[in-house]
Protein backbone atom coordinates (compact mmCIF):
# COMPACT_ATOMS: atom_id res chain seq x y z
CA UNK A 1 0.00 0.00 0.00
CA UNK A 2 2.46 2.28 1.04
CA UNK A 3 6.15 1.95 0.01
CA UNK A 4 8.50 4.61 0.99
CA UNK A 5 12.13 4.35 -0.64
CA UNK A 6 15.25 5.91 -0.36
CA UNK A 7 13.67 8.93 1.23
CA UNK A 8 15.66 11.71 1.84
CA UNK A 9 15.13 15.26 4.15
CA UNK A 10 16.79 18.47 5.09
CA UNK A 11 15.75 21.07 7.38
CA UNK A 12 18.41 23.96 5.98
CA UNK A 13 21.42 22.59 5.85
CA UNK A 14 21.62 19.83 8.17
CA UNK A 15 20.32 16.28 6.31
CA UNK A 16 17.83 14.18 9.00
CA UNK A 17 16.44 11.41 6.78
CA UNK A 18 19.18 9.12 5.05
CA UNK A 19 17.31 7.14 2.84
CA UNK A 20 14.68 5.24 5.15
CA UNK A 21 12.58 2.36 3.30
CA UNK A 22 9.26 1.37 5.02
CA UNK A 23 6.29 -0.95 3.97
CA UNK A 24 2.65 -0.72 5.04
CA UNK A 25 0.81 -2.53 3.39
CA UNK A 26 -3.30 -2.87 3.94
CA UNK A 27 -4.44 -3.15 7.23
CA UNK A 28 -1.33 -3.34 8.73
CA UNK A 29 0.00 -1.71 11.95
CA UNK A 30 3.33 -1.01 11.64
CA UNK A 31 5.73 1.07 14.32
CA UNK A 32 8.18 3.27 13.88
CA UNK A 33 10.16 3.28 16.54
CA UNK A 34 13.81 5.14 18.03
CA UNK A 35 14.93 8.01 20.56
CA UNK A 36 14.02 11.34 20.05
CA UNK A 37 15.58 12.97 17.25
CA UNK A 38 16.52 10.01 15.25
CA UNK A 39 13.81 11.24 12.24
CA UNK A 40 10.78 9.30 12.86
CA UNK A 41 8.54 12.28 12.86
CA UNK A 42 10.40 13.79 9.96
CA UNK A 43 9.47 11.13 8.11
CA UNK A 44 5.80 11.42 8.61
CA UNK A 45 5.98 14.73 7.71
CA UNK A 46 8.37 14.38 4.60
CA UNK A 47 5.18 11.82 3.67
CA UNK A 48 2.62 14.06 3.99
CA UNK A 49 4.58 16.87 2.26
CA UNK A 50 4.99 19.25 5.56
CA UNK A 51 8.90 18.53 4.66
CA UNK A 52 10.06 18.45 1.64
CA UNK A 53 10.98 15.04 0.52
CA UNK A 54 13.45 13.44 -1.55
CA UNK A 55 12.95 9.88 -2.72
CA UNK A 56 10.11 8.07 -3.21
CA UNK A 57 7.05 7.91 -1.57
CA UNK A 58 4.66 5.81 -3.39
CA UNK A 59 0.76 4.95 -2.36
CA UNK A 60 -1.21 2.82 -4.41
CA UNK A 61 1.15 2.91 -7.07
CA UNK A 62 1.43 6.60 -7.19
CA UNK A 63 4.67 8.40 -6.44
CA UNK A 64 3.57 11.26 -3.86
CA UNK A 65 6.81 13.02 -2.84
CA UNK A 66 6.19 16.42 -3.47
CA UNK A 67 2.64 16.65 -3.55
CA UNK A 68 1.28 19.38 -1.90
CA UNK A 69 0.26 18.70 1.75
CA UNK A 70 -3.62 18.80 0.67
CA UNK A 71 -2.98 16.50 -2.17
CA UNK A 72 -1.84 13.60 0.29
CA UNK A 73 -4.36 14.31 2.56
CA UNK A 74 -6.76 13.68 -0.28
CA UNK A 75 -5.14 10.39 -1.76
CA UNK A 76 -6.64 9.27 1.50
CA UNK A 77 -3.06 8.91 3.87
CA UNK A 78 -3.74 10.60 7.35
CA UNK A 79 -1.98 12.57 9.78
CA UNK A 80 -1.60 13.26 13.43
CA UNK A 81 1.03 15.04 14.51
CA UNK A 82 2.76 14.82 17.95
CA UNK A 83 2.12 18.25 18.84
CA UNK A 84 -1.70 17.64 18.91
CA UNK A 85 -2.62 20.68 16.87
CA UNK A 86 -5.98 21.34 17.98
CA UNK A 87 -7.64 24.35 16.10
CA UNK A 88 -7.88 25.96 20.05
CA UNK A 89 -10.66 28.70 19.36
CA UNK A 90 -13.11 26.41 17.44
CA UNK A 91 -15.30 23.60 19.97
CA UNK A 92 -14.40 20.10 19.82
CA UNK A 93 -17.33 19.48 17.11
CA UNK A 94 -16.34 21.87 14.40
CA UNK A 95 -12.92 20.58 15.08
CA UNK A 96 -14.20 17.45 13.88
CA UNK A 97 -16.20 19.05 11.26
CA UNK A 98 -12.87 20.17 9.99
CA UNK A 99 -11.57 16.55 9.43
CA UNK A 100 -14.41 15.71 6.56
CA UNK A 101 -12.80 16.36 3.60
CA UNK A 102 -16.51 17.80 1.88
CA UNK A 103 -18.98 19.29 4.47
CA UNK A 104 -21.30 16.23 5.25
CA UNK A 105 -19.59 13.44 3.35
CA UNK A 106 -18.62 10.71 6.12
CA UNK A 107 -16.81 7.37 5.24
CA UNK A 108 -16.29 4.75 7.56
CA UNK A 109 -16.16 7.18 10.80
CA UNK A 110 -19.37 9.46 12.24
CA UNK A 111 -19.92 11.90 14.78
CA UNK A 112 -22.04 8.95 16.70
CA UNK A 113 -18.78 6.56 16.30
CA UNK A 114 -16.51 9.29 18.16
CA UNK A 115 -18.95 10.38 20.38
CA UNK A 116 -19.28 6.63 21.55
CA UNK A 117 -15.77 5.74 21.90
CA UNK A 118 -14.92 8.99 23.86
CA UNK A 119 -17.96 10.26 25.98
CA UNK A 120 -16.19 13.16 27.23
CA UNK A 121 -15.96 14.28 24.10
CA UNK A 122 -19.48 14.05 23.38
CA UNK A 123 -19.81 15.84 26.83
CA UNK A 124 -18.21 19.06 25.28
CA UNK A 125 -18.52 19.18 21.90
CA UNK A 126 -20.05 22.64 22.03
CA UNK A 127 -16.83 23.62 24.31
CA UNK A 128 -12.98 24.66 22.34
CA UNK A 129 -11.04 22.66 21.76
CA UNK A 130 -8.31 24.75 23.44
CA UNK A 131 -9.60 23.95 26.94
CA UNK A 132 -9.36 19.97 26.72
CA UNK A 133 -6.93 18.09 28.98
CA UNK A 134 -3.92 17.00 27.05
CA UNK A 135 -5.28 13.27 26.87
CA UNK A 136 -8.71 14.93 25.47
CA UNK A 137 -7.10 17.11 22.68
CA UNK A 138 -4.88 13.55 21.90
CA UNK A 139 -8.11 11.50 21.44
CA UNK A 140 -9.79 14.71 19.37
CA UNK A 141 -6.80 14.84 16.83
CA UNK A 142 -7.10 11.22 16.11
CA UNK A 143 -10.50 11.38 15.64
CA UNK A 144 -10.58 14.90 13.79
CA UNK A 145 -8.04 12.91 11.28
CA UNK A 146 -10.24 9.72 11.28
CA UNK A 147 -13.36 11.70 10.14
CA UNK A 148 -11.73 12.28 6.68
CA UNK A 149 -11.41 8.67 6.32
CA UNK A 150 -7.94 7.92 5.70
CA UNK A 151 -7.35 4.50 4.32
CA UNK A 152 -3.58 4.72 6.13
CA UNK A 153 -3.19 7.06 9.14
CA UNK A 154 0.47 8.22 10.24
CA UNK A 155 0.30 8.63 14.08
CA UNK A 156 2.86 10.51 15.95
CA UNK A 157 3.66 9.57 19.38
CA UNK A 158 0.20 9.09 20.86
CA UNK A 159 0.66 8.51 24.45
CA UNK A 160 3.24 11.06 25.44
CA UNK A 161 2.86 12.39 28.11
CA UNK A 162 -0.54 10.62 29.12
CA UNK A 163 -1.24 8.79 32.13
CA UNK A 164 -1.63 5.20 32.15
CA UNK A 165 -5.48 4.78 31.68
CA UNK A 166 -5.12 7.35 28.67
CA UNK A 167 -2.42 5.02 27.43
CA UNK A 168 -5.00 2.26 27.31
CA UNK A 169 -7.34 4.28 25.94
CA UNK A 170 -5.14 5.11 22.79
CA UNK A 171 -5.01 1.36 22.42
CA UNK A 172 -8.63 0.85 22.21
CA UNK A 173 -9.15 3.48 19.71
CA UNK A 174 -6.09 2.10 17.45
CA UNK A 175 -7.50 -1.37 17.58
CA UNK A 176 -10.38 0.19 16.49
CA UNK A 177 -9.00 1.89 14.01
CA UNK A 178 -7.37 -1.37 12.56
CA UNK A 179 -10.68 -3.37 12.47
CA UNK A 180 -12.24 -1.26 10.54
CA UNK A 181 -9.26 -2.07 8.11
CA UNK A 182 -7.11 1.43 8.31
CA UNK A 183 -3.63 0.43 8.26
CA UNK A 184 -1.91 2.43 11.00
CA UNK A 185 1.49 4.14 10.71
CA UNK A 186 2.71 4.64 14.31
CA UNK A 187 5.39 6.44 15.66
CA UNK A 188 6.37 5.87 19.41
CA UNK A 189 9.38 5.60 21.86
CA UNK A 190 8.01 3.58 24.39
CA UNK A 191 7.43 -0.15 23.56
CA UNK A 192 4.33 -0.75 25.47
CA UNK A 193 1.68 -0.29 22.87
CA UNK A 194 3.90 -0.83 19.89
CA UNK A 195 4.89 -4.38 20.64
CA UNK A 196 1.33 -5.44 21.73
CA UNK A 197 -0.16 -4.50 18.64
CA UNK A 198 1.94 -3.76 15.60
CA UNK A 199 2.38 -7.03 13.19
CA UNK A 200 6.02 -5.36 12.45
CA UNK A 201 8.35 -3.13 13.18
CA UNK A 202 11.05 -0.65 12.23
CA UNK A 203 13.58 0.98 14.60
CA UNK A 204 15.48 4.28 13.53
CA UNK A 205 18.48 5.33 14.51
CA UNK A 206 20.47 8.91 13.20
CA UNK A 207 17.89 9.28 10.06
CA UNK A 208 18.02 5.79 8.88
CA UNK A 209 16.44 2.26 9.16
CA UNK A 210 18.45 0.29 11.78
CA UNK A 211 16.15 -2.60 12.45
CA UNK A 212 13.24 -4.20 10.56
CA UNK A 213 10.96 -7.43 11.97
CA UNK A 214 8.22 -8.40 14.02
CA UNK A 215 7.24 -7.66 17.85
CA UNK A 216 8.92 -11.48 18.13
CA UNK A 217 12.09 -10.36 16.10
CA UNK A 218 12.23 -7.29 18.60
CA UNK A 219 12.07 -9.54 21.86
CA UNK A 220 14.80 -11.43 20.91
CA UNK A 221 16.88 -9.03 19.86
CA UNK A 222 17.92 -7.45 23.03
CA UNK A 223 21.03 -6.11 20.85
CA UNK A 224 19.54 -3.57 19.32
CA UNK A 225 16.98 -2.51 21.85
CA UNK A 226 19.55 -1.34 23.75
CA UNK A 227 21.53 0.40 21.36
CA UNK A 228 18.72 1.52 19.51
CA UNK A 229 15.95 2.29 22.42
CA UNK A 230 16.42 1.78 25.80
CA UNK A 231 17.66 5.15 27.36
CA UNK B 1 -21.86 67.96 26.09
CA UNK B 2 -22.77 68.46 22.70
CA UNK B 3 -19.28 68.36 21.42
CA UNK B 4 -19.06 65.48 23.78
CA UNK B 5 -21.88 63.63 21.89
CA UNK B 6 -20.97 64.49 18.70
CA UNK B 7 -17.30 63.65 19.20
CA UNK B 8 -18.06 60.33 20.37
CA UNK B 9 -20.20 59.85 17.09
CA UNK B 10 -17.36 60.93 14.95
CA UNK B 11 -14.86 58.61 16.95
CA UNK B 12 -17.18 55.73 16.28
CA UNK B 13 -17.30 56.56 12.36
CA UNK B 14 -13.99 56.50 12.45
CA UNK B 15 -13.17 53.67 14.66
CA UNK B 16 -15.21 51.96 12.45
CA UNK B 17 -13.06 52.91 8.95
CA UNK B 18 -10.02 52.10 10.90
CA UNK B 19 -11.79 48.37 11.55
CA UNK B 20 -12.78 47.60 7.95
CA UNK B 21 -8.79 48.48 7.33
CA UNK B 22 -7.07 46.67 10.00
CA UNK B 23 -9.34 43.74 10.08
CA UNK B 24 -7.99 42.70 6.70
CA UNK B 25 -4.76 43.43 7.76
CA UNK B 26 -4.75 41.34 11.37
CA UNK B 27 -6.28 38.61 8.91
CA UNK B 28 -3.17 38.76 6.61
CA UNK B 29 -0.73 39.00 9.22
CA UNK B 30 -1.56 36.32 11.58
CA UNK B 31 -1.88 33.65 8.81
CA UNK B 32 0.56 34.33 5.98
CA UNK B 33 3.23 36.39 9.17
CA UNK B 34 3.61 39.46 6.36
CA UNK B 35 2.71 43.03 7.31
CA UNK B 36 1.41 43.82 4.34
CA UNK B 37 2.66 47.48 3.63
CA UNK B 38 1.11 47.60 0.91
CA UNK B 39 -2.44 47.32 2.52
CA UNK B 40 -3.39 51.15 2.82
CA UNK B 41 -2.28 51.46 -0.69
CA UNK B 42 -5.13 49.17 -1.71
CA UNK B 43 -7.50 51.80 0.33
CA UNK B 44 -6.18 54.27 -1.89
CA UNK B 45 -6.90 52.70 -4.71
CA UNK B 46 -10.46 51.59 -3.37
CA UNK B 47 -10.96 56.08 -2.94
CA UNK B 48 -10.25 56.07 -6.54
CA UNK B 49 -11.80 53.47 -8.51
CA UNK B 50 -14.59 54.48 -6.31
CA UNK B 51 -14.38 58.45 -7.96
CA UNK B 52 -14.07 56.95 -11.06
CA UNK B 53 -16.81 54.25 -11.22
CA UNK B 54 -19.02 57.26 -9.42
CA UNK B 55 -18.17 59.91 -12.69
CA UNK B 56 -19.82 57.23 -14.72
CA UNK B 57 -22.41 54.78 -12.63
CA UNK B 58 -23.22 57.07 -9.62
CA UNK B 59 -21.71 56.40 -6.09
CA UNK B 60 -23.71 53.47 -5.56
CA UNK B 61 -22.79 50.87 -8.04
CA UNK B 62 -19.15 52.13 -6.98
CA UNK B 63 -20.14 51.52 -3.42
CA UNK B 64 -20.01 47.57 -5.03
CA UNK B 65 -17.54 47.52 -8.14
CA UNK B 66 -14.67 49.20 -6.50
CA UNK B 67 -13.74 46.93 -3.55
CA UNK B 68 -14.30 44.17 -6.20
CA UNK B 69 -11.70 45.68 -8.17
CA UNK B 70 -9.53 45.92 -4.99
CA UNK B 71 -10.33 41.83 -4.03
CA UNK B 72 -9.24 41.23 -7.32
CA UNK B 73 -6.34 43.08 -7.21
CA UNK B 74 -5.81 41.63 -3.77
CA UNK B 75 -5.66 38.14 -5.16
CA UNK B 76 -3.32 39.03 -8.47
CA UNK B 77 -0.79 40.24 -5.73
CA UNK B 78 -1.50 37.19 -3.85
CA UNK B 79 -1.09 34.01 -6.56
CA UNK B 80 1.82 36.27 -8.69
CA UNK B 81 3.32 38.07 -6.25
CA UNK B 82 3.78 37.15 -2.93
CA UNK B 83 3.50 33.60 -3.21
CA UNK B 84 6.38 33.61 -5.46
CA UNK B 85 8.13 35.42 -3.03
CA UNK B 86 7.26 33.44 0.03
CA UNK B 87 9.96 30.81 -0.58
CA UNK B 88 12.38 33.52 -0.12
CA UNK B 89 10.99 34.42 3.64
CA UNK B 90 9.54 36.97 5.43
CA UNK B 91 11.96 39.89 4.84
CA UNK B 92 11.44 39.29 1.06
CA UNK B 93 7.77 39.17 1.38
CA UNK B 94 8.34 42.27 3.66
CA UNK B 95 10.39 44.38 1.30
CA UNK B 96 7.73 42.73 -1.66
CA UNK B 97 4.86 44.34 -0.13
CA UNK B 98 6.96 47.63 0.40
CA UNK B 99 8.10 48.01 -3.05
CA UNK B 100 4.41 47.46 -4.26
CA UNK B 101 3.67 51.03 -2.08
CA UNK B 102 5.70 52.61 -4.55
CA UNK B 103 4.63 51.08 -7.28
CA UNK B 104 0.56 51.56 -6.81
CA UNK B 105 1.40 54.92 -5.40
CA UNK B 106 3.08 56.49 -8.29
CA UNK B 107 0.16 55.00 -10.86
CA UNK B 108 -2.31 56.43 -8.68
CA UNK B 109 -0.14 59.91 -9.30
CA UNK B 110 0.21 58.88 -13.13
CA UNK B 111 -3.15 58.31 -13.83
CA UNK B 112 -4.92 60.70 -11.62
CA UNK B 113 -2.59 63.51 -10.47
CA UNK B 114 -1.31 65.27 -7.90
CA UNK B 115 -4.48 66.72 -6.77
CA UNK B 116 -7.24 65.84 -4.36
CA UNK B 117 -10.03 64.31 -6.74
CA UNK B 118 -13.58 65.71 -6.66
CA UNK B 119 -14.69 62.96 -4.69
CA UNK B 120 -17.99 64.19 -2.85
CA UNK B 121 -20.23 62.74 -0.72
CA UNK B 122 -23.74 62.13 -3.07
CA UNK B 123 -26.24 64.62 -3.09
CA UNK B 124 -28.86 62.31 -1.82
CA UNK B 125 -26.84 61.82 1.67
CA UNK B 126 -25.45 65.11 1.57
CA UNK B 127 -27.62 66.44 4.10
CA UNK B 128 -27.77 66.82 8.31
CA UNK B 129 -29.75 63.65 9.76
CA UNK B 130 -30.18 65.32 13.30
CA UNK B 131 -28.27 68.31 14.71
CA UNK B 132 -28.27 68.11 19.06
CA UNK B 133 -27.51 71.65 20.70
CA UNK B 134 -26.63 73.06 17.54
CA UNK B 135 -24.19 70.79 16.59
CA UNK B 136 -25.23 69.22 13.07
CA UNK B 137 -24.35 65.05 12.38
CA UNK B 138 -24.00 64.59 8.47
CA UNK B 139 -26.75 61.78 7.15
CA UNK B 140 -23.55 60.13 5.36
CA UNK B 141 -21.78 59.34 8.43
CA UNK B 142 -24.14 57.60 9.49
CA UNK B 143 -24.20 56.08 6.22
CA UNK B 144 -20.71 55.44 6.86
CA UNK B 145 -21.71 53.49 10.00
CA UNK B 146 -24.42 51.46 8.18
CA UNK B 147 -21.73 49.78 5.61
CA UNK B 148 -19.12 49.18 8.26
CA UNK B 149 -21.53 47.63 10.69
CA UNK B 150 -23.26 45.57 7.81
CA UNK B 151 -19.41 44.71 6.78
CA UNK B 152 -18.45 43.75 10.18
CA UNK B 153 -21.70 41.52 10.85
CA UNK B 154 -21.37 39.34 7.84
CA UNK B 155 -16.94 38.94 8.02
CA UNK B 156 -18.18 37.32 11.79
CA UNK B 157 -21.12 35.26 10.37
CA UNK B 158 -18.79 34.46 7.54
CA UNK B 159 -15.57 33.67 10.01
CA UNK B 160 -17.79 31.67 12.74
CA UNK B 161 -20.87 30.39 10.49
CA UNK B 162 -19.86 28.88 7.41
CA UNK B 163 -17.16 26.16 6.99
CA UNK B 164 -14.97 28.29 5.28
CA UNK B 165 -14.81 30.89 7.74
CA UNK B 166 -14.13 27.78 9.98
CA UNK B 167 -11.38 27.05 7.87
CA UNK B 168 -9.91 30.23 7.18
CA UNK B 169 -9.61 30.41 11.70
CA UNK B 170 -7.79 27.17 12.01
CA UNK B 171 -5.44 28.45 9.41
CA UNK B 172 -4.55 31.18 11.25
CA UNK B 173 -3.27 28.88 13.99
CA UNK B 174 -2.48 26.07 12.30
CA UNK B 175 -2.25 26.13 7.99
CA UNK B 176 0.05 23.24 8.09
CA UNK B 177 -2.17 20.61 10.16
CA UNK B 178 -5.60 22.50 8.00
CA UNK B 179 -3.39 21.07 4.88
CA UNK B 180 -2.93 17.69 6.39
CA UNK B 181 -6.25 17.24 6.83
CA UNK B 182 -7.07 17.81 2.95
CA UNK B 183 -8.13 21.58 3.09
CA UNK B 184 -5.98 23.58 0.08
CA UNK B 185 -4.57 26.44 2.21
CA UNK B 186 -2.57 27.78 -0.78
CA UNK B 187 -6.51 28.44 -2.15
CA UNK B 188 -6.85 29.82 1.61
CA UNK B 189 -4.35 32.32 2.01
CA UNK B 190 -5.72 33.93 -1.63
CA UNK B 191 -9.09 34.04 -0.17
CA UNK B 192 -8.31 35.68 2.88
CA UNK B 193 -6.04 38.26 1.06
CA UNK B 194 -8.48 38.90 -1.49
CA UNK B 195 -11.14 39.80 1.31
CA UNK B 196 -8.66 41.81 3.26
CA UNK B 197 -8.03 43.71 0.09
CA UNK B 198 -12.24 43.89 -0.35
CA UNK B 199 -12.66 45.52 2.62
CA UNK B 200 -9.64 47.89 2.27
CA UNK B 201 -11.40 48.79 -1.00
CA UNK B 202 -14.57 49.48 0.78
CA UNK B 203 -12.95 51.44 3.46
CA UNK B 204 -11.38 53.65 0.39
CA UNK B 205 -14.88 54.15 -1.02
CA UNK B 206 -16.17 55.47 1.93
CA UNK B 207 -13.53 56.78 2.99
CA UNK B 208 -12.50 58.44 0.48
CA UNK B 209 -15.10 61.19 0.48
CA UNK B 210 -15.41 61.44 4.37
CA UNK B 211 -11.67 62.85 3.98
CA UNK B 212 -9.85 63.42 0.56
CA UNK B 213 -9.00 61.66 -2.29
CA UNK B 214 -5.48 62.27 -2.97
CA UNK B 215 -2.17 60.62 -3.56
CA UNK B 216 -0.92 61.15 0.12
CA UNK B 217 -3.96 59.09 1.86
CA UNK B 218 -2.63 56.40 1.65
CA UNK B 219 0.77 57.72 3.66
CA UNK B 220 -1.83 59.18 6.46
CA UNK B 221 -3.82 56.15 7.39
CA UNK B 222 -0.65 53.45 6.31
CA UNK B 223 0.70 54.18 10.10
CA UNK B 224 -2.49 54.60 12.18
CA UNK B 225 -3.40 50.74 10.83
CA UNK B 226 -0.46 49.18 12.05
CA UNK B 227 -0.32 50.65 15.35
CA UNK B 228 -3.84 49.28 15.48
CA UNK B 229 -2.96 45.89 14.22
CA UNK B 230 -0.36 46.04 16.91
CA UNK B 231 -2.21 47.25 19.78
CA UNK B 232 -5.05 45.19 19.13
CA UNK B 233 -2.62 42.29 18.96
CA UNK B 234 -1.88 39.43 16.26
CA UNK B 235 -4.89 37.15 15.41
CA UNK B 236 -7.19 38.57 17.14
CA UNK B 237 -10.47 40.27 15.88
CA UNK B 238 -11.94 41.12 18.95
CA UNK B 239 -8.78 43.05 19.93
CA UNK B 240 -8.19 44.55 16.44
CA UNK B 241 -12.17 45.66 16.85
CA UNK B 242 -11.67 47.02 20.78
CA UNK B 243 -7.90 49.23 19.12
CA UNK B 244 -9.96 50.77 16.66
CA UNK B 245 -12.88 51.97 18.14
CA UNK B 246 -10.20 53.34 21.03
CA UNK B 247 -7.94 54.90 18.41
CA UNK B 248 -11.29 56.39 16.26
CA UNK B 249 -11.79 57.59 19.97
CA UNK B 250 -8.85 59.03 20.65
CA UNK B 251 -8.34 60.88 17.51
CA UNK B 252 -11.41 62.58 18.00
CA UNK B 253 -11.61 63.44 21.27
CA UNK B 254 -7.71 64.11 21.36
CA UNK B 255 -8.48 67.07 18.55
CA UNK B 256 -11.45 69.02 20.99
CA UNK B 257 -9.43 68.81 24.28
CA UNK B 258 -8.00 72.09 25.14
CA UNK B 259 -6.23 70.91 28.33
CA UNK B 260 -2.81 70.37 29.11
CA UNK B 261 -1.16 68.50 31.64
CA UNK B 262 -0.54 71.94 33.51
CA UNK B 263 -3.94 72.10 33.70
CA UNK B 264 -4.73 68.94 35.55
CA UNK B 265 -2.18 69.85 37.94
CA UNK B 266 -3.70 73.20 38.61
CA UNK B 267 -6.48 72.86 40.68
CA UNK B 268 -4.01 71.23 43.42
CA UNK B 269 -2.09 74.59 43.67
CA UNK B 270 0.60 73.36 41.75
CA UNK B 271 1.54 75.79 39.20
CA UNK B 272 3.80 76.01 36.46
CA UNK B 273 5.35 78.95 34.72
CA UNK B 274 8.77 80.37 33.72
CA UNK B 275 10.75 80.05 30.84
CA UNK B 276 11.86 76.23 31.14
CA UNK B 277 11.36 73.38 28.99
CA UNK B 278 9.12 71.49 31.51
CA UNK B 279 6.67 74.17 31.53
CA UNK B 280 7.19 74.20 27.74
CA UNK B 281 6.03 70.40 27.20
CA UNK B 282 3.60 70.44 30.34
CA UNK B 283 1.63 73.34 28.82
CA UNK B 284 1.10 71.93 25.53
CA UNK B 285 -2.60 71.24 24.49
CA UNK B 286 -3.92 67.64 24.06
CA UNK B 287 -5.13 69.08 20.51
CA UNK B 288 -2.11 70.34 19.42
CA UNK B 289 -0.28 66.36 20.07
CA UNK B 290 -3.42 64.27 19.53
CA UNK B 291 -1.57 62.80 15.79
CA UNK B 292 0.66 61.49 18.68
CA UNK B 293 -1.33 59.91 20.82
CA UNK B 294 -1.91 56.38 18.82
CA UNK B 295 2.12 56.14 18.32
CA UNK B 296 2.95 57.05 22.27
CA UNK B 297 -0.10 53.85 23.13
CA UNK B 298 1.91 51.73 20.65
CA UNK B 299 5.57 52.27 22.34
CA UNK B 300 3.07 52.09 25.50
CA UNK B 301 1.96 48.17 24.51
CA UNK B 302 5.10 46.93 23.11
CA UNK B 303 6.59 47.42 26.75
CA UNK B 304 4.22 46.43 28.92
CA UNK B 305 2.38 43.70 26.80
CA UNK B 306 4.38 42.75 23.96
CA UNK B 307 1.16 40.49 22.29
CA UNK B 308 -1.27 43.20 22.42
CA UNK B 309 -4.54 43.59 24.00
CA UNK B 310 -5.99 40.25 22.97
CA UNK B 311 -3.41 39.19 20.91
CA UNK B 312 -2.17 35.47 20.94
CA UNK B 313 1.43 35.49 20.52
CA UNK B 314 4.08 38.35 20.88
CA UNK B 315 4.38 40.71 17.82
Amino acid sequence: MLQVRDLHAYYGQSHILHGVHIEVNEGEIVSLLGRNGVGRSTTCKAIMGLVDPVGQVIYKGKDLAGLRTDLVARAGIGYVPEDRQVFPTLTVRQNLELGLKRANKFGRWTFDDVFRLFPNLAARQNNPAGVLSGGEQQMLTMCRTLMGDPDLILIDEPTEGLAPLLVEQVGVLLAEIASRGVAILLVEQKLTIALKISHRLYVMGHGQIVFEGTPADLAANPQVRQEWLEV
Amino acid sequence: MEVFVISLLNGLVYGMLLFMLASGLTLIFSMMGVLNFAHASIYMLGAYFAYQVSVFLGFFPALIIAPILCGLIGAAIEVWGLRRVHHNGHIAELLFTFGLVFIIGRAVQMTWGMLPMPYRVPAILDFPLFSLYGANFPAYRAFMLLVSAGMLASTWLLLTKTRVGLIIQASLTHPGMVGALGHNVPVVFTTVFAGGCLLAGLAGVIGGNYQTTEPGMAEAMGPIVFVVVVFGGLGSLAGCFIASIIMGMIQTFAVVIDYSLADIVKPLGIVFSGDNLLTEILTVPVARIGALLPFVMMVAILFFRPRGLMGTRDT
